[in-house]
């Protein structure tokens, strides 16, 4: 039996428009052999959770540089438990301060990736995460 | 760029592969058998891939051999003349030196007219606005997609209230002023003039930017509202507007920094940049603008980045580039159009979180760049930008870092100092080679706004952007602090924004909904409406919204109604 590709929805919530991330992450990630579907922009908490059940995805990547982070995570995560969407990873990549971290790690954000980080390192943390079944 | 380490196969190749039209004298020949071939085998060249930032490739030496078909006439010139390559103006920095103008804005409108008079005393001598994404997107601070957002990336402005406070106690007839807006910039712009009314500045003689580029959102920032097409109609109706009534007010400012960084190459930035300044000129022709009544007051914004020398080439190409676009495409006669002004602004993704305090040497070199390229003002970034919006603390450092550059290094003692050097003279020609192949490829395309439809700039910029992260990851590109050269540090003091900022927002919106004519908003809004849907220029309709107090949504949301909004197709 073929190898279930890791399903992965890379996110762009919030008004900012700075997809540079974003998609450096999609790119990286699907060269990694996963499988990526990419939101574009403006997604609303709703939105994002919706699309994370339609497409099955075992991780959710937000890419969020524009300060809404204690806005934008809490509500989404309230949204995927409400929805019974309890074993999604939930990873967050931009500009989050450090005082910031602790709140959202405990809200259910598994890990968040901070400017610097290589892309090597996020397909690692999947990998580790998210055995391929 | 390459992937593959140079090195020691340069010890068996030490003549690099020859450009065509490269012809090194008998003693250049003589140098490379008798001195470079002995010193490459006693001591191989570093295992490194010499290329700039942007990996575009270098050579080892250049000499008058690299510069073979390059007439200094024709391509140099003196400063102050065509072809501009010099330097628009003929004595530079020892007449007046650039404006160093520092972004600013954040909270409410009272927080950033605090750090505005704050500049100002600490020598600043223009403004410069950041505008919070509510406000960019065309919402007001109330508006549910605007929850999160109020005050955290720039000042908060949903209706001239607000303008009344930022500009508070700042006379707009002496400060110029620049305001980073783009899709709502015809509505913040008659914001504006109507507090410089209120103040009774004259409009004839006010000045500064406003930024209303809206081509570079579709290609890069993505801050769009509307389709292109009335979008390029808005910015057109600021052009005419302020021909009319602004003379001195540059309506736009064609911006290659956020190309730039949303990851392209220097000559990607340089290419399309200009390209989008091409097709404002059109425009404005097909408007019934002539060329010198309104290209004399466009201006240019373009990225410093670390690259030194590839960053200096690209604004003496680009000066270069423009005054033949103009003369030759458009047959223009008037000098004042020839000469491309510009911003820079030190490059934001440059900045690294790890180590932050190493930002102020990269800003400093990165603004010496800007300052040996010709610049006529200039923003430097703050060491935490990779972390939030600049601290008062770290913002002064940055003004201070423009402050030394202008009076303890030298370099404003004369003009071009680089000008005639074979290295800087050989990368501007290549830079304007490589931006004019792009320049054609879009003609051919149809232009702009064609080739935005078709994602062409949008996809060259991911590939590029994608190409340098791998190099970074690879480490054939060191940045130092984050890939090389790592240490444990203590978390810096940031400045954050909190939610009491929305909710005073909200409050105040509430507040002037009360207050204010309704049946007089609901009049001029309607006027708007009606005439959004034929071809009056929309400024004299927007001035009225504005002066009734509708709100930045509410106008925005007049022109929604007529225009739609614009969803792009995403390319990764």
């Amino acid at each position: 039996m073929p190898e279930k590709k890791i399903r992965v929805l890379i996110a762009k919530p919030g008004l900012d428009g700075h997809d540079r991330g974003a998609k450096i992450i999609a790119r990286a990630l699907r060269d990694a052999g996963m499988e990526v579907i990419y939101t574009g922009l403006r997604q609303t908490p709703e939105m994002i959770a919706s699309a994370a059940i339609q497409e099955d995805v075992d991780v959710i990547g937000l890419s969020i540089l524009s300060g809404a982070h204690n806005t934008i995570c809490p509500q989404l995560m309230n949204l995927l438990r409400e929805k019974g969407m309890n074993d999604v990873t939930v990873l967050v990549g931009g500009i989050i301060p450090e005082a910031d971290i602790s709140a959202l790690k405990k809200s259910g954000i598994a890990e968040i990736f901070l400017p610097g980080t290589s892309t090597q390192d996020i397909v690692n943390f999947i990998h580790k995460r998210v055995p391929s079944a | 760029m390459s992937n593959k380490p140079k090195g020691s196969t340069q010890t068996l190749t030490p003549v690099e592969p020859s450009v065509p039209h490269r012809k090194p004298s008998a003693k250049e020949l003589a140098w490379e058998k008798n001195t470079l071939q002995p010193s490459l085998e006693k001591s191989p060249e570093r295992d490194y891939d010499f290329t700039t930032t942007s990996g575009h490739p270098i050579r080892r030496l250049y000499s008058e051999a690299d510069l073979a078909g390059w007439d200094p006439e024709r391509d140099l010139g003196l400063p102050g003349g065509p072809p501009y390559t010099r330097g628009i103006h003929p004595t530079m920095y020892r007449t007046r030196l650039w404006t160093m103008r520092q972004f600013a804005g954040f909270g409410a409108a009272e927080d950033t007219n605090a750090r505005f008079r704050y500049l100002l005393s600490q020598g600043q001598t223009g403004l410069s606005t950041a505008f919070d994404l509510p406000t960019l997107m065309g919402y007001d601070a109330d508006h549910p997609l605007s929850e999160g957002e109020v005050g955290k990336c720039g000042v908060a402005i949903s209706s001239l209230a607000d303008m009344e406070v930022l500009f508070d106690k700042i006379p707009l007839s002496n400060v110029t002023t620049s305001m980073t807006i783009n899709s709502p910039a015809a509505v913040i712009w008659a914001m504006y003039l109507a507090v410089a009314e209120k103040q009774g500045a004259d409009w004839k003689k006010i000045s500064g930017t406003l930024q209303n580029d809206i081509l570079k959102e579709y290609i890069a920032q993505k801050e769009y509202i509307y389709p292109p097409g009335p979008s390029m109609r808005l910015v057109i109706d600021t052009f005419e507007f302020g021909v009319k009534n602004t003379p001195k007010f540059n309506p736009i400012s064609i911006s290659g920094y956020h190309i730039r960084e949303a990851g392209s190459t220097a000559i990607q930035e340089l290419a399309f940049t200009l390209r989008d300044g091409l097709e404002y000129v059109e425009w404005g022709m097909r408007r019934g603008l002539e060329v010198d009544e309104f290209v004399p007051q466009l201006s240019f914004f373009f990225n410093a980045h670390n690259d030194f020398f590839e960053e200096i080439a690209k604004y003496r190409a680009a000066r270069r580039i423009w005054h033949k676009a103009m003369v030759e495409r458009y047959k223009s006669k008037n000098p004042r159009s020839w000469a491309l002004r510009f911003h820079t602004q030190t490059a934001g993704c440059s900045l690294t979180a790890q180590q932050p305090y190493n930002n102020v040497v990269r800003t400093a070199i990165q603004a010496l760049a800007a300052v040996m390229g010709g610049t006529q003002s200039l923003h430097t970034n703050s060491l935490d930008e990779a972390w939030a919006l600049p601290t008062e603390f770290a913002a002064t450092i940055a003004l201070r870092t423009q402050q030394i550059i202008a009076h303890e290094t030298g370099v404003t003692n004369m003009v071009d100092p680089l000008g005639g050097s074979y290295f800087v003279e050989t990368l501007t020609n290549e830079v304007e080679h490589g931006a004019w192949d792009y320049i054609e490829k879009i003609d051919a395309m149809g232009g702009m706004v064609a080739a935005i439809e078709r994602g062409y700039p949008q996809r060259e910029i991911a590939e590029a952007s994608y190409r340098y992260q791998v190099a970074v990851d690879k480490k054939e590109k060191i940045i130092v602090g984050v890939n090389d050269f790592v240490s444990e540090e203590k978390p810096l003091e940031i400045l954050q924004i909190d939610e009491t900022v929305a909710h005073r927002q909200a409050e105040r919106l509430r507040k002037l909904r009360a207050d204010r004519s309704q049946a007089e908003v609901d009049r001029r809004l309607s006027a708007l409406r009606h005439a959004a849907k034929g071809t009056e220029n929309l400024m004299p309709f927007i001035f009225d919204a504005v002066k009734s107090y509708a709100t930045l949504g509410e106008i925005c949301d007049a022109m929604r109604d007529v225009f739609g909004t614009y969803e792009e197709v995403a390319i990764t």
